[in-house]
């Protein structure tokens, strides 16, 4: 077995594309349910609707990029009104059910087949990223970074990535070290010992869920120029359900959490997947416990595991402190 | 009983002397009205399905006194409180505060115009540290605001006063110990402390206190008196909901009675305790248990006489 690639394939993933786009989306997702305690379970929609009117505005309009990137911030700014409008009046589960439904109509809509001409249906739309490449100013090679080497279209869009999550991390400590940021936090303990000091508690819900959205939505742009294609299926509620292991993996309301948390999710499923692989094809792995083909699946089971034991074991997440999450029984 | 509620002249304080005064040419009735109101409630109604939960004709609260609301379970005490506060909506009525309608104005302006609760279960922000808790309560706060809220220095200097004022406001209320710590690691007494510290911080003309002191430990029963005292000697009018007899009697200037939705009685603390209207909403089926000792007395020789009669019977 080739333990220094499997380490350098784990370290790539860390510092790769899944874990920029998720750690962005689990950002977004952290200023709802970690800080302001909103259940929000539709955060795919956020990503969907910015990857499409980005990939919209460009491939079949042929708008500048910087367009498409303000009709795609514009487009999350809407959802998140549209959503939180009429349900962050009502209680915190009615959030969840609701939001968990729009992200489905929004990726079902860009689905079907009634809205192909501008969507592509299932296949998505392509040639809208050439004009974020275009602006690359290196030139074609390899960079490395250590053991780990990247072309300079990777390069690019993980340098852009990063430069997002340093900002949207400052940003976000920023506003929660904030009187701003208090308000938030105190909505989530008891909103109604909020409203009785003066607050405006539906005008603060409603502004963390259109920052966190514009947050997320940040990773529906690093999705459509990643991989320069953006299809429905990217935008399936499993992308929501990672964002919350995420968050709750790195430990929830810290402003390093989910970068932290992504990086190590993305870690664990490359280092499973090698390790089993590797074992496989060394033969110490006989085909009537394990074939090929099933790898895939149990390294997700083998991850799931682990995060079971680290709920069990450390409840709080990577940086959580234990005695906050002690005071939950009051 | 005396007509004349005694009043025990070693607690009189200006402000107490002022409430009283106040409440000198009050007829004991219920809506009867008061010479200087900050409230006034009109027909205020509040029905669940079939059942009138509130059922309010007029009732006035007199400035700068303290003022009990007491009633049996049920009798819609609270519900009241959160009509009055924007938490619930009446289906009918309406009702001022300082001269301007709050009919329809929703609960955190009802707070912004000086109106502040508290309430029954105690809601301390448990995860956020007392001092958080406490600034939380500062109203006007530029940092509160998103824009100015990424940059500290438009907010830094406000945030400093309202700590200086938060830690005096700690210190009187003997919290300043735990600044620092979680809301939720304190005991049930230091929340409602700690409740009562943080409306504090709103500048509120009017303190409602939902049941001060349910859940509170005896040692700490006192120094909670005290402090709502304290709030009429800072000039403030306060409305509490209780149930303990003896701590109504002991720290309001007048008193309120509610049953079955209704206001049935208002009077002086004494003459209350006195009332038939009172104790047959209280008491109920146990009308005869003995109020005081004399009665007690009176009661058990009443008794004794009975069987001394049913033994000569035979």
């Amino acid at each position: 077995m080739d333990w220094s690639l499997i380490l350098t394939n784990a370290l790539t993933a860390m510092v790769g594309l899944d874990t920029v786009i998720f750690a962005l989306a689990a950002i977004g997702l952290n200023v709802h349910f970690g800080y302001t305690g909103l259940l929000n379970f539709g955060q795919a929609a956020f990503l969907a609707v910015a990857g499409y009117g980005l990939a919209i505005s460009v491939a079949e309009f042929e708008l500048p990029t910087l367009v498409g990137v303000a009709v795609g911030l514009l487009g999350a700014v809407v959802l998140a009104l549209l959503l939180g409008a009429p349900t962050l009046r009502l209680r915190a589960d009615y959030l969840a059910i609701v939001t968990i439904a729009a992200a489905e109509i929004v990726r079902l809509l860009f689905r079907s087949v009634s809205l192909s001409e501008y969507t592509g249906g299932s296949d998505g739309l392509g040639r809208f990223a050439e004009g974020f490449y275009s602006i690359n100013p290196l030139g074609p090679g390899e960079y490395g970074l250590g053991p780990l080497e990247f072309d300079e279209r990777q390069t690019w869009v993980l340098s852009v990535g990063w430069t997002l999550i340093g900002l949207s991390c400052l940003l976000v400590f920023l506003l929660m070290r904030s009187p701003w940021g208090r308000v938030l936090k105190a909505i989530r303990e008891d909103e109604d010992a909020v409203r009785s000091l003066g607050k405006n508690v539906f005008s603060y819900k409603l502004q963390s869920l259109v920052l966190g959205g514009v947050l997320g939505c940040l990773a529906g742009f690093m999705t459509a120029w990643g991989r320069a294609v953006v299809q429905p299926d990217n935008f399936s509620t499993d992308t929501t359900f990672y964002a919350y292991t995420i968050v709750i993996l790195g430990g929830a309301a810290r402003v390093f959490g989910p970068v932290v948390g992504a990086a190590i999710f993305w870690a664990l499923l490359s280092l499973t997947d090698n390790i089993l692989t590797q074992a496989k094809s060394a033969g110490y792995i006989s085909d009537s416990i394990l074939t090929t083909f099933q790898i895939g699946q149990v390294r997700i089971m083998l991850v799931g595991l682990g995060l079971m034991a680290l709920m069990i074991f450390r409840p709080q997440g990577l940086f959580g402190d234990r005695r906050e999450l002690a005071l939950d029984a009051r | 009983m005396p007509a004349e509620p005694a009043v025990p002249t070693a607690s009189l304080t200006p402000r107490k002397d002022a409430a009283l005064r106040a409440f000198a040419g009050v007829e004991a009735v219920p809506g009867s009205s008061k010479p200087d109101p900050i409230l006034v409630a009109d027909g205020v109604t509040r029905r669940f399905g079939g059942l009138t939960a509130v059922d309010v004709g007029h009732v006035e609260i007199q400035r700068g006194s303290i003022t009990a609301l007491i009633g049996p379970n049920g009798a819609g005490k609270s519900t009241f409180f959160n009509l009055l506060t924007g938490f619930d909506t009446p289906d009918d009525g309406t009702w001022t505060f300082n001269g301007q309608s709050l009919a329809g104005v929703p609960s955190h302006k009802v707070a912004r115009r000086g109106m502040v609760r508290t309430f029954q279960l105690t809601k301390a922000l448990s995860r956020l540290t007392v001092m958080q808790n406490m600034l939380l309560g500062a109203t006007g706060q530029r940092g509160e605001n998103f824009w100015r809220a990424i940059l500290p220095m438009t907010w830094r200097k406000q945030e400093q006063e309202n700590t200086a004022r938060a830690e005096e406001l700690l210190a009187r209320f003997k919290l300043d110990k735990k600044r620092d710590d979680f809301a939720g690691t304190m005991s049930g007494g230091q929340r409602k402390l700690l409740e009562m510290a943080r409306a504090l911080m709103v500048g509120p003309e009017m303190v409602m206190l939902d049941e001060p002191m349910a859940g509170v430990n005896p040692a700490l029963t006192q120094s909670l008196l005290g402090h709502v005292k304290a709030l009429r000697e800072d000039g403030m009018t306060v409305l509490f909901v209780e149930h303990d007899m003896d701590m109504v009697r002991d720290i309001s200037d007048w008193v309120l009675v509610m049953a079955q939705g209704r206001v049935i009685a208002e009077g002086p603390p004494d003459a209350i305790m006195a009332d038939e209207a009172v104790i047959d909403a209280y008491l109920g089926g146990h009308h005869d248990a003995p109020l005081d000792e004399a009665q007690e007395q009176e009661q058990l020789a009443a008794a004794e006489a009975e069987l001394r009669e049913q033994e000569g019977d035979r």
